[in-house]
């Protein structure tokens, strides 16, 4: 069992979380506007680093949605943040 | 020197000490240029060597790969074989791969055991008994074979399941595809390697792909560690890695690689004859010949590159599995591991150009890519020998994603991912 660090709740069990997608990919607007292949681009195209990771979570128990920076090889996690830390920066 | 496997060989060997077998391939030098590249040494790129050599005549063919022969999924899956999909697509694809699998020991002369005891998808529910007549049809009608089998057929197949009424998981049913089963994972990938040697394919392991070269657009070969290795077209087939390559290519791809993982417990006397699967627990079981259980299961829920798993996954499946085999509950495992597997959005497999000329793909099988590897290959040599597309490789071609035209598999048979 991993251990991640909630911004809101501290650390809790990997169960109580659920992985989001990557973090930064924005809706591409006005959407009638956006080509077939930006909008598939958008819903589909991954990242996947193979290493360090900036992704979305969820922690279920409070229903927060927060960003984690993780390793994808190693799964060591280099911090959590809010999202209004994560604007601020 | 002795190539050929049979009765005659053996016993020739037997008698002379067993000195006359030569290596099933060789271990060469990269040579500067080939006419195709094959980035990835594991089935699918094995396969596809060989079916260049074999279909389409083209035996300056280069597989790289960055560790050892067959060392990747290949050598990590529960070895099930089956064709049960939901969409003629789909079913066109894995039917295709099973018939080759039927054929494929005494084609490879390679005993790969393929052993075509069936495969038993449990029922949990009615409404599930419901979706299963659904995909039976389905099936059936797309040419495949398929049957429902009501609680007694299943009880005298697999009298060791729990049919209590109060059990967690209860039994209403079963689905079979009697031509499914196992085959021996490390033969398929041997066998398509010495094939594949045989008619001129350098395999040549230890050899990381670290960019690809490009002139005027155009891929035209690959830095390697072991140096500049040039070709008309590279081939990439290197599953959860598939975005690492993506990157170098200068492509971009639907994938992401998750861990699935699997583990064997110690051998115990035959009591399992067919390979069953709830897919709702996403448990996969199955009796290898030497007695020891294969249980394999879902996907972990955390991107990773890992090949490790993380326990809570490996809980799930393990607990589900002793839930409906409450006489394994003794069990010991002997030994667990993960594999890096590329999942896609609709749970299909991508064969087709990358859209970097030069460079074309074959990834995207998920956690199902060793039933489909005679199939991946043969499809993937066609679009590599004759830049387009098989009839059966069309439809999963990169472009289904801008199109909107997905083959939901995840949707319509329920697949664990
Ligand atoms: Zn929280």
């Amino acid at each position: 069992m991993q251990i991640y660090p909630c911004p809101f709740c501290g650390p809790r069990d990997e169960t109580e979380f659920s992985f989001g997608g990557e973090a930064g990919n924005d809706r591409p607007e006005p959407a009638e506007k956006i080509s077939a292949e930006r909008w598939a681009q958008y819903l589909y195209t991954q990242d996947n680093p193979r290493g360090n990771s900036h992704e979305i979570w969820v922690h279920l128990t409070c229903d927060e949605v927060f960003v984690m920076e993780r390793d994808t090889v190693t799964h060591e996690v280099i911090g959590t943040k809010s999202l209004r830390q994560e604007d601020a920066k | 020197m002795t190539r050929r496997y049979n009765a005659f060989s053996l016993i020739k060997e037997g008698l002379s000490g067993q000195k006359g077998w030569k290596p099933a391939w060789r271990s060469p030098e990269p040579k500067k240029q080939y006419d195709v590249i094959i980035v990835g040494g594991g089935g699918h790129g094995l396969a596809t060597a060989y079916y260049l050599a074999k279909n389409h005549g083209i035996t300056r063919v280069a597989i790289l790969e960055r560790g050892w022969l067959g060392g990747g999924n290949t050598g990590r899956n529960t070895v099930t074989i089956r064709s049960n999909y939901f969409y003629p697509e789909s079913v066109a694809l894995y039917e295709l791969s099973l018939k080759l699998y039927e054929k494929l020991g005494r084609e490879l002369n390679y005993n790969i055991m393929f052993s075509q005891r069936g495969v038993l998808s449990l029922i949990h529910s009615e409404p599930e008994m419901e979706m299963a007549a659904r995909l039976c049809n389905a099936m059936q009608i797309n040419g495949t074979d398929a049957e429902i089998l009501d609680v007694e057929a299943v009880q005298e197949l697999v009298p060791i399941l729990n049919f209590n009424a109060d059990a967690r998981y209860p039994i209403f049913g079963a689905t079979i595809q009697k031509r499914g089963g196992v085959a021996r994972h490390d033969a398929v990938a041997w066998g398509y390697a010495r094939a594949a040697d045989a008619m001129g394919v350098d395999i040549i392991q230890g050899c990381e792909v670290l960019d690809f070269i490009k002139e005027g657009g155009k891929c035209v070969g690959v830095e390697t560690n072991r140096g500049t290795i040039r070709a008309n077209k590279v081939g990439v087939a290197v599953a959860g890695n598939s975005t690492v390559m993506a990157k170098l290519g200068g492509y971009e791809l639907p994938i992401h690689s998750y861990t699935l993982q699997a583990c064997v417990s110690e051998p115990i006397k035959p009591c399992l004859n067919t390979v069953v699967v709830s897919p709702p627990i996403g448990t996969y079981l199955s009796q290898s010949d030497k007695g020891e259980m294969i249980i394999g299961g879902g996907l972990d829920r955390v991107p990773s590159y890992n090949q490790k798993g993380n326990p809570p996954a490996a809980e799930t499946v393990i607990s589900g599995m002793l839930e409906m085999f409450p006489v394994l509950r003794q069990l010991r495992l002997m030994r667990q591991w993960g594999g890096t597997v590329d999942v896609t959005p609709d749970s299909s497999p991508i064969i087709g150009p990358s859209g970097v000329p030069g460079i074309y793909l074959n990834c995207g099988w998920g956690t199902g890519g060793f039933k489909a590897i005679p199939a991946g290959g043969w499809l993937f040599s066609h679009l590599l020998a004759k830049d387009e597309h098989h009839e059966i490789s069309r439809p999963f071609d990169l472009d289904r994603f801008t199109k909107g035209s997905l083959i939901d598999e995840a949707a319509g048979s329920g697949i664990a991912h």
